[in-house]
C-alpha cells in the first residue's frame, strides 16, 4: 500500500530523514517508534505532501506521490491525523468532522457525507452525544477522537497518526488505541508514529525504530518488544549497568 | 508444504523492498555497534547512506573468515553479552574458533528458518524426527531441533553415536525423518545392510542431509539404501547455522531464505560480483540478525543460483549444490579440516619433513583419512622400528586431539612423495565418490 525508498527530507540546511526505507501492507497497523527529534513527524509530513521530499521515492498504491499536491494525496486516500489534534476549537464536533469530508462535500455528495458521519458516531458514540458541543471545550481524549474521526471522514485507505497518545491520561490512551486497533476491520491501514512504544506495540503488527533520521531496526511487534535496545530506550526497562566483557 | 505463506512467496519486488529496508538498518547497526565494521567502512571510504539498493551492496567491503577469527571471542557481536541467549562456535581447528551469539530474536528467526526447511521437505507434526548431528557447540543439532519442535514433530536428539545405536533408535522409536550429514547417512545405510535389516521394514520416509557437500549419485544411493526421499540443505555457523537454504519437494536446488540473508555470487579471484546464474563464490549478508550480523561474508563455497521460479510456488531463489571450495578445505565425517592444519601438526613433531599427502577414501560407507608423511633423513636412528612406531603414534594422537578426526598415519621414505617442481603440490587425494 505504501512503499518508501531512501527518503530524504528536512528543513533548510537541516537533514532530518537520511534515506529511510519502509513499507506498509494493506490491513496492517505499522508503528514508527522514535525519540524526540528522530524524524517521525517529518516523515509523516513528507508522506502527506506538506513537506517536499529531497530524494527517494514514495509510492502509495503503486503510484508515486512524492511530487503530488497534498490535497490530491488526501483525495487518493492517504490522510494524516496531525500531532496535537489541530481542531477548530470554535466549531462544533459535527462541523469539525464534516470538514474532513470537504472533498466529498464539494462534489455535492451530501448523502455520503451523512453516511460517513454515522459511521464515525458508531465508532465514537460519545461524539454523537456531544455533536453540537464546541471542539475547544472537549477533553484531550475526546479531541483526539474528533481528530481521528475527521481523518476517517475523508474515506482514507491509509490513515497516518502522529502521536495520538500525546498528553492523554493512561485510561484514555487505552481507549484511543482500542479504537485504532479496530480500524483494519473497517478496511483501513494504519501508520502510527509514537513515543508510547508499549501501548502501540500491543496493537501493531510490525514496527520500525527511527533514530536520528535512520531506521535502525524493524520487525514484528513481538520482535521489537523482545529487543533489548527497544526495551532500554523505549519501554523504560531499567538495567543495572554492568561492565561489558571486552 | 510452504510454512510461511507470506514471506516464502513474496513477489520479488516486495521481497527486494524488504531486503533493502533490512539491509539498511543492519548497516546502521553494525556501523554503530561493531568496531570492525566502523573501521572497515571508514577505511574503504564507504558511506552507508549511499547504499540504496541490493546492487549497491557491491560497494561494501567483504568480511572474511580471517576477520572473524581475529574477533575472537566476542568482538564481532553487535549487542552486549547480556542480550545474548545462546553461544555456538565453529570447530576452530586452525587457531581460534569463530564464536557466534544469538539474541532472543535471532533464535526465533533461526528456528523459523529450519522449520521452513523441514516443512518444505514434507515434515509435519505426525513425524518422528531423529537428529543425528552432534548436540554441542556446533549448530547442526540445536538448529534443527528448534525447527522440528516448532513444526510440532516428535524430536529425538540422538546426536552422534554408533550407527548400530542410531539404527536401534530408528527401528524401536519408529523414526520417520532422519537428519544428519550425508556421510553419516551412508554409514547408517551400509550398517543396515550389514545387519541385514531391510530399510522398508523401518518407518523412515524423509532424510535431510547437509553440513558437507554431496552429490546426485549419493542421493540416489541414499534414497535406495534408506528407502527415503533425500533432501539437501545448506548452512554455515557464521551465517546462522543450518537453515540458510534447503530443497523443497522438487529437489531442484535449495531455496535461500532471502528475507533473512542476501546472497551474492562473486569471482573469487577478482572479487567482482558475477551474474547470479554464473558459478562463483557465495557471499552472504545477514539482514535480520541482531547478535552476530555479517556484511558480505565470503563463504569459500563455490556454487551458483537459479533465478527461474520454482514449481513449488516459493519465490525465494534457489542455489545449486556446493561444487567446490575456494580453499582446500576437506570435509570428513561432518568435520572440516584444512590441510594446513595437518601441516602445522607435522611441523611440531620432530623427525618429519613438511612433505605429506592426505588420501581420503570411503570404505564400507566410512570416510577414512590417511596421512602419508616423509621422515627426515636426519631423524635419529630412523631405521629403528620402535622409534618409527613411536613417531607414528605421536602424530596419530596429535591429529586426533587437535582435529578430532581419526587418521591413519603412514611414514614414508625421505623424498618419496612426488613433488611437482614449482606447481602447487597435490597434497590431497580424494578417492571418495560423492
Amino acid at each position: 500500500m505504501l512503499k518508501i525508498r531512501n527518503l530524504e527530507a528536512g528543513y533548510g540546511k537541516l537533514r532530518v530523514l537520511k534515506g529511510i526505507s519502509l513499507h506498509v501492507s494493506p490491513g496492517e497497523i505499522v508503528i514508527m517508534i522514535g525519540a524526540n527529534g528522530a524524524g517521525k513527524t517529518t516523515l509523516l509530513k513528507t508522506i502527506s505532501g506538506i513537506l517536499k521530499a529531497r530524494a527517494g521515492s514514495i509510492h502509495f498504491e503503486d503510484q508515486s506521490i512524492s511530487t503530488v499536491a497534498m490535497e490530491e494525496i488526501v483525495n487518493r486516500g492517504c490522510v494524516l491525523v496531525p500531532e496535537g489534534r489541530q481542531l477548530f476549537d470554535t466549531l462544533s464536533i459535527k462541523d469539525n468532522l464534516t470538514l474532513g469530508a470537504y472533498l466529498l462535500a464539494r462534489r455535492g455528495k451530501r448523502r455520503e457525507v451523512k453516511e460517513r458521519l454515522e459511521e464515525i458516531y458508531e465508532l465514537f458514540p460519545v461524539l454523537h452525544e456531544r455533536q453540537d458541543q464546541l471542539a475547544g471545550t472537549l477533553s484531550g481524549g475526546e479531541q483526539q477522537m474528533v481528530a481521528i474521526g475527521r481523518a476517517l471522514m475523508a474515506g482514507p485507505n491509509l490513515i497516518m497518526m502522529d502521536e495520538p497518545s500525546m498528553g492523554l491520561a493512561p485510561l484514555l490512551v487505552e481507549k484511543i488505541f482500542t479504537t485504532i486497533a479496530r480500524l483494519p476491520e473497517l478496511g483501513k491501514t494504519v501508520l502510527l508514529v509514537e513515543q508510547n512504544a508499549r501501548a502501540s506495540l500491543d496493537i501493531a503488527d510490525r514496527g520500525y525504530v527511527l533514530e536520528t533520521g535512520q531506521i535502525v531496526l524493524s520487525g514484528t511487534s513481538q520482535e521489537l518488544l523482545d529487543n533489548h535496545d527497544v526495551q532500554r530506550a523505549y519501554l523504560g526497562k531499567d538495567y543495572k549497568r554492568i561492565e561489558e566483557l571486552s | 508444504m510452504i510454512l510461511d505463506q507470506n514471506y516464502e512467496t513474496l513477489p520479488r519486488e516486495e521481497l527486494e523492498q524488504l531486503q533493502v529496508e533490512r539491509l539498511q538498518s543492519t548497516l546502521y547497526r553494525v556501523y554503530r555497534y561493531v568496531s570492525f565494521y566502523k573501521q572497515s567502512f571508514d577505511f574503504n571510504a564507504v558511506n552507508i547512506e549511499k547504499i540504496k539498493s541490493i546492487q549497491d551492496l557491491a560497494q561494501l567491503p567483504f568480511t572474511t573468515k580471517e576477520d572473524l577469527r581475529k574477533s575472537y571471542p566476542y568482538d564481532m557481536f553487535a549487542v552486549p553479552l547480556r542480550d545474548i541467549l545462546r553461544i555456538h562456535s565453529t570447530s576452530g581447528t586452525t587457531g581460534k574458533p569463530i564464536i557466534v551469539g544469538y539474541t532472543k530474536n535471532d533464535l526465533r528467526h533461526w528456528t523459523d528458518c529450519t522449520a521452513r526447511l523441514l516443512a518444505a521437505a514434507g515434515v509435519t507434526d505426525h513425524d518422528v524426527v531423529q537428529i543425528a548431528f552432534p548436540f554441542n557447540l556446533f549448530t547442526g543439532g540445536f538448529g534443527f531441533h528448534q525447527g522440528a519442535e516448532q513444526i510440532g514433530a516428535s524430536v529425538i536428539p540422538s546426536s552422534t553415536s554408533t550407527a548400530e545405536k542410531q539404527i536401534m533408535i530408528m527401528r524401536d522409536f519408529k523414526t520417520t525423518v532422519l537428519i544428519c550429514a550425508p556421510s553419516y547417512a551412508v554409514n547408517i545405510a551400509s550398517t543396515l545392510e550389514e545387519l541385514q535389516i531391510h530399510a522398508e521394514s523401518l518407518n523412515l520416509r524423509v532424510g535431510l542431509f547437509g553440513a558437507e557437500p554431496w552429490s546426485e549419485n549419493l542421493r540416489a544411493q541414499l534414497e535406495a539404501g534408506l528407502h527415503i526421499a533425500a533432501l539437501d540443505n545448506y548452512g554455515l555457523t557464521e551465517v546462522i547455522g543450518p537453515g540458510v537454504a534447503g530443497e523443497c519437494e522438487h529437489k531442484q536446488g535449495m531455496h535461500v531464505n532471502e528475507d533473512h540473508f542476501i546472497v551474492e555470487v562473486i569471482d573469487p579471484k577478482t572479487l567482482d560480483p558475477l551474474p547470479l546464474a554464473q558459478e562463483g563464490e557465495l557471499v552472504f549478508t545477514t539482514i535480520t540478525k541482531e547478535g552476530f550480523p555479517l556484511v558480505r561474508y565470503r563463504t569459500g563455497d563455490i556454487s551458483s543460483l537459479i533465478e527461474e521460479p520454482c514449481a513449488c510456488g516459493r519465490t525465494l531463489r534457489r542455489m545449486h549444490r556446493v561444487t567446490g571450495r575456494t580453499d582446500d578445505l576437506i570435509f570428513i565425517k561432518g568435520q572440516k579440516v584444512f590441510p594446513s592444519q595437518i601441516e602445522e601438526i607435522l611441523l611440531e613433531v620432530e623427525g618429519t619433513a613438511p612433505h605429506y599427502r592426505i588420501i581420503l577414501d570411503r570404505q564400507e560407507g566410512n570416510d577414512t583419512m590417511e596421512v602419508q608423511v616423509e621422515i627426515l633423513e636426519s631423524f635419529p636412528a630412523f631405521d629403528e622400528l620402535k622409534n618409527l612406531e613411536r613417531l607414528r603414534d605421536t602424530i596419530t594422537r596429535k591429529i586426533e586431539v587437535v582435529l578430532g578426526v581419526e587418521a591413519k598415519v603412514t611414514l614414508v621414505e625421505p623424498r618419496s612423495l612426488l613433488r611437482d617442481s614449482g606447481a602447487k603440490a597435490r597434497r590431497v587425494v580424494d578417492n571418495r565418490t560423492l
